[in-house]
């Protein structure tokens, strides 16, 4: 039997109604390297339908009852886990070493982290992994002026897959591709043709995201990439993105103190957190992580990644003044000389 | 003990990860764990003295948050705190809150 993972990574396959959610999943499945993956699928409709879709029955492919995931049905999501937990250990049902959830297009992707982070069994043996967002070349501009959902969903994303740019003109794709840029700057953007490597958009989970992968590839530590100028009010959903840059070290037990007084008042306008702190008598960097009020353990980085030792945090706010986010954490959480 | 479910042992707060290498599980560097708890409560105090409360450690193991007029709460760890402090004052703990950003710079600088 193949070698069960300590922590299981449960990887998240959302994105809005239509935009290509289960045509990724089945070309997913069909790689050697996710060959393993358990599946759940969660659909809003009366009938489930996807998982006939997706062309792969066995039992270690579960249909959620209907309803939506971030309502409904979320007891059963951890209900289902659990159940394929069971069998796993009692070699009832092949060994995976990886779940991928699809979501209902209308869910807020938080609450099916959250539900692996805070069941008393599930967060023994599994650990969130990266979050997979399919965005519509053709429909996705007017879903992100109208839903708030699919704007979250892209917000919450470390993966952003473009599909259907086959039938969508360059000048479409150049366009949505700078407004998921403006929403979340540090996302991997992708776009679904056919040299888009599927192993990639799972391999990037919160257990490895730390040390020389996510060094190497600058994720957290530099400006992000083609950042517009900061997009506040331009979306109706009032989701921006900005960056902090901090010259002095940061104390870390009053960032932590700061950060679980922003995320009790505004957590769920709080979409994304992540960063890398130069903390005060530390040589090491420290990698922070959040989405909405699950923050993943701080990791500890091997070396930093660049020559730059400044801290760097990027938030994704939905409503949030930038300034008084900045200002806020300059007063909390950053070392004056008077208190160093 | 989380005071909501009666769990013991409950999850590890993210916060509780003390930013050097080592230290990351309860089941090492106990002393650095209580000076940090020390310092936390203390940092915690400047940002709860505006609202008439305080925080203190108890048993090393969770902390009690209380108002100067004697309502208390224990919690678990700072992921309960603000919440707790919520409740027994009556007011919203706002670190987006201007005045209360003003407070915080002139500590920093007195």
């Amino acid at each position: 039997m193949a070698e069960v993972p300590a922590f299981t990574p449960v990887n998240l396959l959302t994105g809005f109604l239509g935009s290509g959610k289960t045509t990724l999943l089945k070309r997913m499945l069909a790689a050697p390297a996710l060959a393993d993956a358990a599946v759940l699928i969660n659909e809003f409709g009366e009938v489930g339908l996807d998982h006939h879709l997706v062309e792969r029955i066995d039992e270690t492919m579960v249909l959620l009852p209907s309803g939506c995931l971030c309502c409904a049905v979320r007891s059963e999501l951890a209900e289902a886990v659990r159940d394929l937990h069971s069998r796993r250990e009692r070699g009832l049902v092949p060994t995976f070493r990886r779940v991928i959830v699809e979501s209902t297009g209308l869910a807020d992707p938080f609450p099916v982290l959250s539900t692996i982070k805070a069941d008393p069994v599930l967060r023994h043996h599994f650990v969130p992994g990266t979050v997979i967002t399919t965005v519509d070349a053709i429909n996705a501009g007017a879903e992100l002026d109208d839903y708030v959902e699919s704007n979250r969903q892209v917000a919450v994303a470390d993966h952003l897959v473009v599909t259907k740019v086959d039938l969508a003109g360059e000048d479409d794709v150049a366009r949505l591709t700078q407004r998921l840029r403006g929403l979340n700057p540090d996302a991997v953007l992708s776009i679904a043709d056919e040299r888009l490597d599927v192993a990639q958009l799972v391999a990037d989970n919160s257990a490895t995201r730390a040390g020389t992968a996510m060094s190497q590839s600058g994720f957290f530590c530099e400006e992000p990439p083609g950042l517009p100028e900061r997009s506040a009010g331009r979306h109706s959903a009032g989701i921006s993105s900005f960056s902090i840059t901090v010259d002095k070290p940061i104390d870390w037990t009053a960032f932590g103190v700061w950060l679980t007084m922003l995320l009790n008042r505004h957590g769920e306008r709080v979409l994304r957190v992540k960063g890398i702190l130069g903390i005060a008598g530390e040589a090491r960097p420290v990698a922070i992580h959040s989405v909405q009020r699950l923050v993943h353990m701080p990791q500890h980085l091997e070396n930093w990644p660049s020559e730059d030792r400044r801290s760097h945090v990027v938030f994704i706010v939905d409503g949030l003044d930038p300034e008084l986010v900045k200002r806020s954490l300059h007063a909390f959480a950053v070392e004056t000389e008077a208190s160093s | 003990m989380c005071s909501l479910c009666g769990i013991l042992g409950v999850n590890e707060h993210w916060a509780d990860a003390v930013a050097r290498p080592g230290v990351y599980t309860r089941n090492a560097g106990s002393i650095e764990r209580r000076r940090e708890r020390a310092r936390r409560v203390q940092l915690a105090n400047v940002v709860l003295a505006p609202f008439n409360m305080r925080l203190a450690d108890w048993q090393g193991t969770s902390f009690v948050v209380s108002t100067f007029t004697g309502k208390s709460e224990i919690i678990e760890d700072l992921g309960h705190l603000w919440a707790a402090a919520e409740r027994l004052s009556g007011r919203a703990c706002d670190p987006l809150d201007p005045d209360l950003i003003g407070r915080m710079e002139a500590a920093a600088d007195g």
